[in-house]
């Protein structure tokens, strides 16, 4: 059930009346009931497989976070009956057999989820990786690869549910005795196909605790979703046919075309993950949920850094917090942190730890974007990139010293566009799916000589009606990001008087309507993000 | 000021000379310290002063001062 089909919006339509009609204690349990029927009408593979991971995953989790609670709850009674009775190091210890407990149970739960998220998602990569050496050793023989279909949304809520592991492991919460309600936050239908991904303190309250009625949920949800409506159909599915033509047929659209490709591809990347982003938030808001917000006007960032704290935010902490963090602090890489400063010296020795630990968590970054080698090395580009910057702080805070360029305006200019052909180049492994093929691409911006003119902008499938439709579409983007700025755009719409409220609302409306890419016989295209 | 909180500004002034570390009380919050630097100051405390700040301990409330970052690491001090 595609978020732009009709399906969805008499779904959603329907899931809102009955939400705000029945009692309130009632309402989570709706939502488990429309979590199962979305899931059950957007089944991307045959059902009971498409449940058997999710059942799986909110099982596991349940047992494990419950014994991991219980532990704790054993700990900390323990230790208050025998407060007088023990001594220090008694109790260090008993603390430390505990705690060895439950680092056993949560790795337990983090082999089953992410287990069962490797052998879904990359035993046919490893596969192929594997063909590949033995092919290389001279090997005639070759692995069959399995027949394995991606479950909907598995990457999203197996992140959601590690995440809450590791927190009832850290005892920022205690686990879900009940494991319907733990159902609902492993599979709340508006975020499970392309996140956010939430954190179980930050969303389970809202879950469970619906709240009074109020008309302003509803009326700046359907706001929010038409936004994203708007983003999605207007923009991002106009595009799409363009992109989708310069990247097949790699022979014609070369040298310029390229750079015209990676224009296009980030607006339709942009308008189609943050439109779907803005249609999942605005469902929960009509529902009174509110959902992390996932991105802060990315193109308008300055480095490739700020870019990352900007983009796909839930997704960047997740790996900062659960991955990043944990690897970096580890005993593992605090000693590798001493033993490469005695043997490297302070200045190169204190970077291996931090840098091993920031190459491993791109290289995890870019293959949950894709099982092939064209996401690890955009993956490990992005690392590239990022630890080059750090190096050069020093640089940049000498040239910075040095001349009176920064905080103007043209400077930050420079270092937006910057920004973003660095983003832009990086993403055309992306877009090519293809290292060799990519680099040859990148490389034919500088050497092939493509004219883009009138003729072969229209051989791209636009019509000049949809370059037009484009453009206006991007600068009211650009705009509403600007006014976002210095607060919420729907905020600052509420204060002024209702005949002008109701013309940008019904206009947007009439835009999506009019100019909306669907109709008798279209299709509308899948969520880019809905694949990861 | 005691051992700790002077190692602790010492190492702070390493990675940010320009910052009032005595002064600002906002280091996570407005972005002043990132992720890289707080792995790098946890290495650098490990290494100073001997303590192991766990990956659940990175938290907002105590980075976001030197005043909080010494404490947590006294704390941390006291239970070994």
């Amino acid at each position: 059930m595609l978020f732009t089909s009709y399906n969805f919006i008499a779904f959603l339509s329907a899931v809102i009346i009955l939400y705000w009609l029945i009692p309130r204690k009632a309402r989570w349990v709706l939502l488990l009931v429309a979590d199962m029927v979305f899931y059950y009408f957007s089944k991307t593979t045959a059902l009971p497989v498409n449940l058997i991971y999710l059942v799986s995953t909110i099982v596991s989790t349940y047992i494990f976070t419950n014994l991991i609670t219980r532990n704790a709850n054993k700990e900390k009674a323990y230790l208050k009956a025998n407060k007088e009775s023990l001594d220090k190091e008694t109790k260090k210890k008993y603390k430390e057999q505990q705690k060895a407990v439950r680092r056993r149970l949560l790795i337990g739960s983090i082999v089953v989820n992410i287990g069962m998220l490797a052998v879904v998602k990359y035993t046919n990569f490893t596969i192929s990786n594997i063909n590949s050496i033995m092919g290389v050793l001279g090997s005639a023989h070759r692995l069959t690869f399995v027949d394995i279909a991606v479950p909907m949304g598995i990457s999203y809520y197996i992140f959601q549910t590690v995440g809450y592991s590791i927190d009832c492991y850290r005892g920022k919460t205690e686990a879900q005795k009940n494991i319907f309600k733990l159902a609902l936050f492993a599979s709340f239908f508006p975020q499970l196909v392309q996140g956010p991904i939430s954190r179980y303190d930050d969303l389970a309250p809202a879950l469970f605790e619906s709240k009074e009625f109020d008309f302003k949920y509803i009326s700046y949800g359907l706001q929010r979703i038409l936004w994203g409506f708007f983003k999605k159909l207007v923009i991002a599915d106009r595009l799409l046919t363009a992109v989708t033509t310069i990247i097949k047929d790699t022979e014609t659209y070369n040298g310029l075309f390229v750079v015209l490709g990676m224009l296009f591809y980030a607006i339709e990347l942009y308008c189609d993950f943050t439109g779907g982003i803005d249609i999942t938030i605005g469902a929960a808001e009509a529902l009174g949920i509110p959902l992390k917000e996932n991105f802060i006007r990315p193109y308008f960032s300055k480095t490739l850094k700020e870019f990352w704290n900007r983009w796909h935010i839930t997704m960047g902490t997740w790996f900062t917090d659960y991955i990043f963090y944990p690897l970096s602090v580890s005993k593992f890489m605090l000693n590798l942190n001493r033993s490469s400063r005695k043997h490297l010296g302070d200045k190169i020795g204190k970077r291996v730890p931090v840098y091993t630990a920031t190459i491993i968590v791109w290289f995890a970054t870019g293959i949950w974007h894709g099982a092939s080698w064209n996401f690890i090395v955009w993956g490990l580009g992005n690392c590239l990139v990022l630890l080059i910057s750090q190096e050069l702080e020093p640089f940049y805070r000498f040239f910075h010293s040095k001349t009176k360029v920064n905080g103007t305006r043209i400077w930050d200019a420079v270092r937006i566009i910057r920004t973003m052909l660095i983003v832009s180049s990086l993403r055309l492994f992306d877009c090519y799916r293809d290292v060799p093929l990519t680099f040859k691409m990148f490389g034919s911006i500088f050497t092939d000589k493509a004219v883009i003119n009138k003729e072969t902008l229209m051989g791209l499938g636009l019509e000049p009606t949809d370059y037009i439709v484009v453009l206006i579409g991007v600068i009211i983007v650009f705009v509403v990001s600007l006014i976002g700025r210095s607060g919420s755009v729907r905020d600052k719409i509420s204060t002024i008087p209702y005949w002008g409220k109701f013309a940008i609302w019904f206009g947007l409306f009439l835009i999506v309507l009019i100019f909306g890419q669907y109709g008798i016989g279209y299709a509308a295209s899948q969520f880019i993000y809905n694949q990861f | 000021m005691d051992d700790i909180k002077e190692t602790i500004l010492n190492l702070l002034t390493d990675l940010h000379p320009d910052i009032d570390f005595e002064q600002e009380t906002n280091l996570i919050d407005s972005k002043i310290l990132d992720s890289f630097d707080i792995v790098s100051l946890i290495a650098d405390i490990n290494d100073e002063l001997d303590v192991a700040i766990s990956a659940d301990k990175i938290i907002p409330e105590n980075f976001n001062s030197l005043d909080s970052l010494a404490k947590l690491v006294k704390e941390l001090s006291d239970e070994d």
